[in-house]
């Protein structure tokens, strides 16, 4: 079955101008390899992968350059063939214009295939779930939603925990963005054939696909290939295009009527959100072998000549996919990576494509302006309208100006996505969004902190016991000395003590008068 | 009547021997305020307060012998966190403490001068430097509270205090630039 299923919405959001046939016109384009790939080691949630190659070294495709130190992690592979030039900090694309370890591959131009790179499994569905996770978990699979949580912890509930319904994510509500949509119209097939991976893994008796019911072309394409075997469960599913419709709790509610709990995970409500392009990726990993080192950009917004959708190595440089999109067009104003409401701004195009880059946006200055100066709140109510959550961003606002982290807790901080949709409306043009993150941080920071304390009060607790243990120790031995100088047992051994001393004298002196003899 | 007075006395002397139980059996096992005190301090241990760490200078102020003033490490906050506990009027840090730091540091050992004399393990006060006698000593960095204690006894000088890097690990996103300025 598939169409307009029944659906149940969600609170708030807001309409916001798409933007999407400016990147759509043209198919996937490929990039040629730049001369230097720089791979940062850590392109997910979680710990940083540990580089296991060094300078000098020789790769080949697919092979392991980061491994992952432990679950919350995951491992990082060579894009193409070439010399491992370094292993050093660069710039990545991260908010704070901070460096972190990468790995810099200078290429061949071979693109030779690494001979450690898994060979093709095409029995996946006669495959042991854990054989198939563990496949995914070493070809570095993580979300390419933008989030980038490894996808083998995902795919691994914990026990007891059902997953009733498998819901893949094809829903992009932020602006530009494209590279979903053009994904599933060139290569429906393989994200199904991903989903039904995934949903071999998980056992999971329900699969819906949801997508903007704008997505008209992927939809096509993807009734196409599942052509008649739409009654296995899988369902296509066209949701009305508001943001953030594309949220994985949104999302949650709009398919099943229920919220995801505070603190909680869909799967405490029996559900998982895959996004379309981790299917994707999961079928590569499978079906041929291949680990995650490449992904599909979008590279859009007023400020660059041909807006597209490009097939990207990860590490090659931001300024590569630019010039391939046709370069820089006008007074360009800004770059950011992600969409224009929750992405961040670049500060230069030297940093390095990673696994979570969906979209780079570069505006000019006419359509993409600085940001208004701030005005007092009104107490519109506006923002409390356009809550997708249901929140009172307002009451936020002044708690977090106020830093009063108890009402900000009781109001819900924590709840919030960040999805900006209240700074949008905000007739004040308040960047409101920026006090949550930034209160969020604080308050992170201050139990960061209070855990630290506790800590080092217990260790300078167990010190301080530790040395009056000590001092107990020495004071008891020193006590036992003086008693063993006291007792008869002493004396009697100070007796012997002086007896073989005296004799020893004796034999000396007889020694001595032998000798003079 | 004797009944009454028997019937209460029994159950007079079956709480007083329960309460007597409970209060060798039970015995709290510190001074509670000690204890509230202490969990707002900083826990560096540094000793600039003039105690020898942050729970002696806790029972100090529970004693009402010490100032709630004189934790450096802890800054105003700590201060008005304590003047909050105890119902007390805030005071500015008295400097005669020391100053509170701009940043966090951390201490570093310069291993290739260190001669392994081990006074600096002996000064930590939460164990955080390694090492043995005559053998290179190291600071485990997420352990150093920063206190500065071990910097002095170094006979060689080569403990330093560095500020604690910036990574994108431990980056905090800003408090918003463009605020409006008006009442609340």
């Amino acid at each position: 079955m598939s169409g307009s299923a029944s659906l149940f919405g969600f609170p708030g959001g807001v309409r916001l101008p798409t933007h999407k046939a400016a990147s759509t016109g043209d198919p996937i384009g490929a990039l040629p390899l730049p001369p230097e790939l720089v791979v940062p080691l850590t392109q997910h949630g979680g710990d940083p992968a540990r580089a296991v190659v060094s300078a000098g070294d020789t790769v080949g495709r697919g092979e392991c350059i980061g491994r992952a130190p432990g679950e919350f992690s995951a491992a990082v592979h060579a894009p193409t063939s070439g010399t491992v030039v370094a292993v050093e900090d660069r710039p990545v694309a991260h908010p704070s214009g901070l460096t972190e370890p990468c790995v810099v591959i200078a290429t061949d131009g071979l693109d030779r295939r690494s001979p450690e790179a898994p060979e093709p499994l095409h029995d996946w569905a006669q495959r042991a779930p854990a054989e198939l996770r563990r496949r995914i978990e070493a070809a570095g699979v993580v979300g390419l939603g933008g989030a980038a949580f490894p996808t083998a912890v995902k795919l691994t509930p914990r026990p007891g925990a059902d997953v009733e319904l498998l819901i893949i994510n094809a829903i992009e509500c932020e602006p530009w963005i494209t590279c979903d949509d053009v994904l599933l119209r060139e290569h429906a097939g393989a994200v199904l054939t991903g989903i039904r991976i995934m949903r071999h893994i998980l056992g999971a008796q329900e699969v819906v696909i949801a997508l903007e019911e704008t997505k008209r072309e992927a939809a096509d394409a993807l009734h196409e290939a599942l052509a008649g075997a739409e009654d296995e469960g899988i369902r296509v599913v066209p949701v009305p295009v508001r943001y953030p419709a594309g949220g994985e709790k949104q999302l949650v509610q709009s398919l099943t009527g229920r919220e995801v709990p505070t603190d909680g995970l869909p799967l405490d409500i029996g559900v998982l959100c895959h996004n379309a392009g981790t299917a994707a990726a999961v079928h590569d990993a499978v079906c041929l072998g291949e680990p995650l080192t490449e992904r599909i950009v979008t590279v859009a917004g007023t400020g660059v000549g041909a807006p597209r959708n490009l097939r990207v190595r990860l590490g090659t440089p931001v300024s590569a996919l630019v010039e391939a999109a046709g370069g820089y067009r006008g007074r360009t104003s800004r770059l950011i990576v992600g969409g224009p409401m929750m992405g961040h701004a670049l500060e230069h195009d030297r940093v390095p494509v990673t696994k979570g880059c969906n979209c780079f946006l570069v505006g000019e200055e006419y359509s993409f302006p600085a940001p208004e100066p701030a005005l007092p709140c009104i107490r519109c109510g506006d923002c409390a309208d356009a809550c997708p959550v249901s929140l009172q961003p307002q009451q936020l606002y002044w708690h977090a100006r106020a830093r009063d982290t108890e009402a900000l807790a009781e109001t819900g901080l924590f709840d919030c996505i960040e999805c900006g949709a209240c700074a949008y409306v905000c007739p004040s043009h308040l960047p409101l969004v920026g006090y949550y993150r930034s209160a969020k941080a604080e308050i992170r920071a201050a139990e960061q902190q209070q855990r630290f304390a506790e800590q080092a009060r217990q260790r300078y607790e167990f010190r301080q016991a530790r040395l009056e243990r000590e001092r107990r120790e020495q004071a008891e031995r020193r006590r036992r000395k003086k008693e063993a100088l006291q007792t008869d047992a002493g004396a009697d051994e100070r007796g012997d003590r002086k007896a073989e001393i005296q004799a020893a004298i004796a034999r000396a002196r007889k020694r001595k008068r032998g000798g003079d003899d | 009547m004797l009944t009454a007075i028997m019937a209460i006395g029994t159950i007079a002397a079956g709480f007083g021997l329960l309460l007597g139980y409970a209060s060798v059996r039970l015995q709290p096992g510190s001074d509670p305020a000690v204890e509230r005190i202490d969990a707002l301090l900083p826990q560096t241990q540094c000793a600039q307060c003039g105690y020898p760490g942050c729970r002696p200078y806790a029972e100090a102020i529970a004693r009402g012998e010490a100032d709630i003033n004189q934790c450096p490490p802890g800054g105003e906050a700590t201060v008005r966190a304590l003047a909050d506990l105890l119902d007390r009027e805030p005071k500015p840090l008295n400097a005669d403490y020391g100053e509170a730091k701009e940043q966090a540091t951390v201490a570093w050992i310069d291993e290739d001068r260190c001669i392994g004399c081990t006074l600096c393990i002996q000064a930590c006060p939460v164990d955080a430097i390694i090492g043995a006698p005559r053998q290179m000593h190291t600071v485990v960095e997420d352990l150093c509270t920063g206190c500065d204690l071990c910097v002095e006894p170094c006979p060689v000088d080569c403990i330093h205090m560095r500020p604690v890097a910036t990574t994108t690990r431990n980056w905090q996103w800003p408090r918003p630039s463009n605020t409006p300025d008006h009442a609340a």
